[in-house]
């Protein structure tokens, strides 16, 4: 099969956890990854994003598929259920506010920047060498050390699930991926019609 | 010759499971299925050949290679 552009996007995510190593401040372009997807959805109707342009997923793929680090096994029944899969994602947007919170208290000199990656929402990992001081306010730096936080958990979970059971089971619970195919159903029910 | 009541392999999607990721679009060797507007991936019937590989694929596991009459 011809490959295209889009079928090497796994580097770019790949890129962008090294970059995050280095220079905390190029977390910020994670934002393309929350934006984009809902974009599309909301102006297409359609998960393209995931179909086409999920490096993430691509990531995965590659590692789980062509390098065999998967059992491929069939996920657990209860991951796959709606409960689930809409109960991570409102677990993970409630995390995603708590960060914008922190982020928030650090603008309004409330707190002191912390600089430190958290996992899975509880672990903190010193993260210092990344940050070197910035033009901008320190609540910039808050906001990318949250956010890198918030990439590098859903990474580490996906690598997990690749493990354990398919190479992109991530996909199945994935927050995004959840979200823009609510969009996408609501859309599609909007106009029933064009669906056949 | 065919006769009535031939058996032939193809791909059934859960709809109501499937997550809309597309893995199974990228594997399919005769683009025999496709994610119809971002709700669920829908299998061409006269496309498909039940090969497997979307339901090899299919993260969630809801793709099944059924028996059908011709």
């Amino acid at each position: 099969m011809k490959k295209h552009w889009y079928d090497y996007l796994w580097a770019a995510s790949l890129l962008y956890l090294l970059l995050g190593f280095f220079n905390i401040l190029f977390a910020w372009l994670g934002l393309l990854c929350f934006f984009l997807p809902l974009a599309i959805a909301a102006a297409g109707g359609t998960k393209g994003y995931c179909n086409r342009y999920c490096g993430r997923g691509q990531l995965f793929g590659l590692l789980g598929g062509r390098f065999g680090l998967s059992r491929r096994k069939d996920m657990p029944a209860w991951m796959k259920h709606k409960a689930f899969r809409y109960g991570f994602l409102a677990f993970f947007l409630l995390m995603f506010l708590l960060m914008l919170w922190n982020t928030y208290l650090v603008f309004a000199g409330a707190q002191n920047l912390r600089q430190a990656v958290t996992l899975l929402w509880t672990f903190q990992v010193p993260w210092r060498w990344a940050y070197h001081g910035t033009l901008f306010h320190p609540g910039v730096a808050q906001f990318a050390f949250g956010f890198y936080s918030v990439m590098l958990t859903s990474t580490l979970l996906g690598l997990i699930t690749m493990v354990l059971f398919k190479p992109r089971s991530w996909c199945v619970y994935c927050p995004m991926g959840t979200m823009t195919q609510l969009i996408c159903k609501a859309k599609a029910r909007k106009h029933p019609a064009e669906l056949e | 010759m065919t006769s009535m009541g031939k058996k032939r392999r193809r791909a059934v999607v859960d709809q109501k499971a499937c997550v809309a990721c597309g893995c199974c679009v990228k594997v399919c060797p005769l683009q025999a299925i496709a994610v119809v507007r971002g709700v669920a991936a829908r299998v061409d019937g006269a496309k498909c050949v039940g090969c497997g590989k979307c339901a090899r694929e299919c993260p969630a596991s809801v793709i099944e290679i059924r028996e059908v009459e011709a």
